[in-house]
């Protein structure tokens, strides 16, 4: 005769074993993009929005790379008119691409907020296991604060 | 029995081999991406816009008068105490580094500060630099206008003789037919200069 399942103690153990999983898998695993780039877009019809008195937030005051995975801030006006998009002004339809090679916070000025200022935080490449589970840590934080 | 190699045929194999390969050589290096820029990038470049202000050097300045060369075009002010003299300092490095490329650059910087930059003090200011930049002064108006046309923001810091004007730090990277292709940002050395200005040149 079986003795009885403890069945908290199981699921205690299968908990602590995925856990345990997801952070052998973070700490490991190397982080990798498809892109180095790092796009934000000015949609058609955003000044028009603008211009009806619509807030319309597009760049973040604060944007986070990282050296040699993705360390190219790509903006894109995509509307009809001019735009001051981060750090420069787009004319319709132009692209800026801009690439970060020293790990360090960039202060920019941008008229696009209301501070007057946009900062892209440049953090160095994640190559250790510890720096991976710290960076996607901070990643995850940022996406839950950003939702 | 014909020969296995016709002499036509193998004149033509002498003859056209070797100009075949040349151009896929040529064809190779024209279609060869360019080396990527360190400054940021601007896709489409489209033409930088002209100005007509008044030259440190006492001339009429205009931004079309140095199609030709490659300018480095920046926005500052003589009573700046650290963006400024720091950029024009690596501008000068920059263009030491080039050699005798150098004469195909242009720097022009314009001044935010038209109350208290007059051309004699921007040439002073900037030939402690390097006597060959050049800068440029105007109205206020005239000035305005000019930053708006790039983008460029500039706002008077405090009250009195003692102010200080916040401005946009970039370095603008214009092409020898006039486009504006890139912006640097504030803290790049002078060998990111001399990279770029190398790419531009050839």
């Amino acid at each position: 005769m079986h003795p009885p399942l403890n069945r908290p103690r199981i699921a205690l153990a299968v908990i602590a074993a995925a856990g345990s999983s997801a952070v052998a898998w973070a700490a490991l695993t190397p982080v990798a993009f498809s892109s180095r780039e790092e796009p934000f877009q000015i949609p058609k019809g955003t000044w028009a929005r603008r211009m009806a008195g619509n807030k319309v937030e597009i760049l973040p005051s604060r944007v986070y790379l990282t050296l040699g995975i993705r360390d190219v801030l790509l903006l894109q006006n995509h509307d009809d008119v001019p735009q001051i998009f981060g750090p420069t002004l787009m004319m319709p339809g132009q692209s800026f691409r801009l690439p970060f090679e020293v790990a360090s916070s960039y202060q920019f000025a941008c008229t696009a907020h209301a501070s007057g200022q946009m900062t892209v935080v440049v953090d160095e490449r994640p190559d250790t296991p510890w720096r991976r589970l710290v960076w996607r840590a901070r990643r995850a934080l940022r996406s839950i604060d950003a939702a | 029995m014909p020969p296995p190699f016709p002499c036509s045929a193998w004149r033509w194999a002498r003859r056209g081999l070797p100009a075949l390969a040349g151009l896929l050589l040529l064809t190779a290096a024209h279609g060869a991406p360019a080396e990527p820029l360190k400054a940021g990038v601007f896709d489409p470049a489209r033409d930088a816009p002209d100005f007509s202000l008044q030259g440190s050097d006492g001339k009429a300045l205009t931004l079309s008068g140095y199609r030709g060369k490659v300018v480095l075009l920046g926005f500052g002010y003589t009573s700046c105490l650290n963006v400024c003299p720091v950029t024009l300092a690596v501008l000068a490095a920059a263009r030491h580094k080039l050699g005798p490329m150098a004469a195909q650059v242009q720097v022009v910087y314009l001044t935010v500060d038209p109350e208290r930059d007059s051309a004699g003090r921007l040439n002073e200011f900037l030939a402690s630099f390097d006597a060959d930049f050049v800068g440029g002064t105007g109205t206020a108006a005239q000035m305005a206008a000019v930053r708006k046309s790039y983008g460029v923001t500039a706002e008077k810091v405090g009250t009195g003789a003692d102010y200080s004007v916040a401005h946009s730090s970039f370095v603008y990277l214009i092409t020898r037919d006039g486009k504006l292709r890139a912006l640097m940002p504030y803290g790049h050395t002078a060998d990111d200069y001399a990279h770029d200005l190398s790419v531009l040149l050839h």
